[in-house]
C-alpha cells in the first residue's frame, strides 16, 4: 500500500509542477541566475502552507514531525556542493524525474550521474562521517525549539516575510 | 486541460497540501535524493561489486541498502516523471529535448558535450546531497514546513552555491 501512495503522490506531485512550467531547464537556472523567480515562488508558497498544515495536524494529534538532524557541516559543505550540481545539471533530484517526463532527455544523463554520485558519497562517507557531519552537529532541532517561542508565531512572521518577498518578486516583475 | 500555466501560488499551495496529506494519509514526508544512493547500491548489486564493504549501505540497518527498494519513495520519484509525462502530453506542452534553449544559446549544440555536464552536475549534486542529508524538496519543501533548522541552513547554502555557480556559468 505504501508503494501505491508513494507512486500516487508523485504523480500528483508531477502533475501540479508540469502545470506550473517549473520543470525547464530555463526556469530553473533562471531562478538560479535571480532573473526568474517562478521556482521560488513554488517552492516558498508550498513551505507556508505545508507549514501551516504540518503543525495544525501535530497540534491535534494527528501526525508527528520527522526532523533531520542539524549538522552545521553537512548542511553548509553538503549545500555548497549540492548548488554547484544543481547549477550545472539545471534540475534537483526530484524535478529531474519530472523533466525527464516532460521531454528534456538531458535530464536522463543527470540522473545516471546521481546514480554514480550516489555511489561515490557510499566510498567516502566514513571521512564525511568523521571529519565533516561531525562539525557543529545539533542533533533534531526547529527554529521555534531554538527561540523558545511557539510555532505559530514562527509560521506567522514567515509567511509575512515570505509575502513581502512575493511582492517584491511581482513588482520587479521577476 | 488547457495549455495553460498554473499560477506559482497556486501551484505551490497545492504542493504544500499534497505534502501535508502524504504525511497525514501514509505518514511520509517527501523527499527525493535517498533514492539514486539506494539505487546506486542495487546497481553495485546487481553488477557483482560487494556493496556490503561501503558502510553507507550498511548502517542504520540497510536504510541506505540493496534491501530498501522498492520503497514509497522510488515509486514517488518515478510517479514524478509520469505525472509530469502525463501533464506535458495532454496540455500538449511535451517536447523531447536533448539540448536546453538556454543552455545551447551559450554553449551550443552538442548535446554530448550538455550530456556530460550533466552527468558530472548529477553526481555533484547527489553527493552534496547525501552529506547534507536531503535535497531542495527533503530539506527544503519538508524540512522547512516544520521549521528545522537544518531546513534552513540547507537551502540557504542550497541556493548560495547554485547562484554563484549558475552567476559563473553564464556570465560574459
Amino acid at each position: 500500500m505504501s508503494l501505491i501512495y508513494g507512486l500516487i503522490t508523485g504523480i500528483l506531485f508531477g502533475i501540479i509542477m508540469q502545470r506550473s512550467g517549473i520543470l525547464s531547464y530555463e526556469k530553473q537556472i533562471g531562478a538560479l541566475r535571480l532573473i526568474d523567480m517562478t521556482v521560488f515562488k513554488v517552492m516558498l508558497s508550498a513551505i507556508i502552507v505545508g507549514a501551516i498544515g504540518i503543525y495544525f495536524f501535530k497540534d491535534i494529534g494527528v501526525i508527528k514531525l520527522s526532523l533531520k538532524g542539524t549538522s552545521i557541516g553537512a548542511q553548509v559543505i553538503g549545500g555548497l556542493i549540492f548548488g554547484v550540481g544543481w547549477a550545472l545539471l539545471g534540475y534537483c533530484p526530484g524535478i529531474a524525474a519530472g523533466a525527464l517526463g516532460e521531454g528534456h532527455l538531458d535530464a536522463l544523463w543527470g540522473i545516471l550521474g546521481m546514480l554514480f554520485g550516489g555511489a561515490v558519497y557510499a566510498v567516502i562517507y566514513p571521512f564525511m562521517k568523521k571529519y565533516i557531519i561531525s562539525i557543529g552537529s545539533f542533533g533534531k532541532i526547529s527554529l521555534p525549539q531554538i527561540l523558545g517561542i511557539n510555532h505559530w508565531i514562527v509560521i506567522v512572521v514567515f509567511s509575512i516575510l515570505m509575502v513581502v518577498l512575493f511582492r517584491f518578486f511581482e513588482k520587479k516583475g521577476l | 486541460m488547457k495549455n495553460k500555466t498554473l499560477n506559482p501560488y497556486v501551484a505551490g499551495a497545492l504542493i504544500g497540501i499534497l505534502l501535508v496529506l502524504s504525511v497525514i494519509i501514509a505518514g511520509k514526508y517527501l523527499g527525493a535524493s535517498t533514492t539514486f544512493a539506494r539505487g546506486a547500491s542495487v546497481i553495485e548489486k546487481a553488477v557483482g561489486i560487494d556493496y556490503s564493504k561501503f558502510d553507507y549501505f550498511t548502517t542504520k540497518k540497510g536504510k541506505y541498502g540493496p534491501g530498501s527498494l522498492p520503497n514509497w519513495q522510488l515509486m514517488y520519484v518515478i510517479g514524478i516523471a509520469l505525472g509530469a509525462f502525463i501533464a506535458s502530453k495532454l496540455s500538449g506542452t511535451f517536447k523531447a529535448k536533448a539540448v536546453p534553449t538556454m543552455w545551447k544559446n551559450k554553449f551550443g549544440s552538442s548535446s554530448l558535450k550538455r550530456g556530460i555536464v550533466a552527468f558530472i552536475g548529477g553526481a555533484i549534486g547527489l553527493i552534496g546531497a547525501r552529506l547534507a542529508g536531503g535535497c531542495p524538496t527533503g530539506h527544503g519543501l519538508s524540512g522547512l514546513s516544520q521549521l528545522s533548522i537544518s531546513g534552513f541552513i540547507a537551502l540557504a547554502f542550497f541556493v548560495i552555491g547554485a547562484a554563484i555557480t549558475a552567476r559563473m556559468l553564464y556570465s560574459r
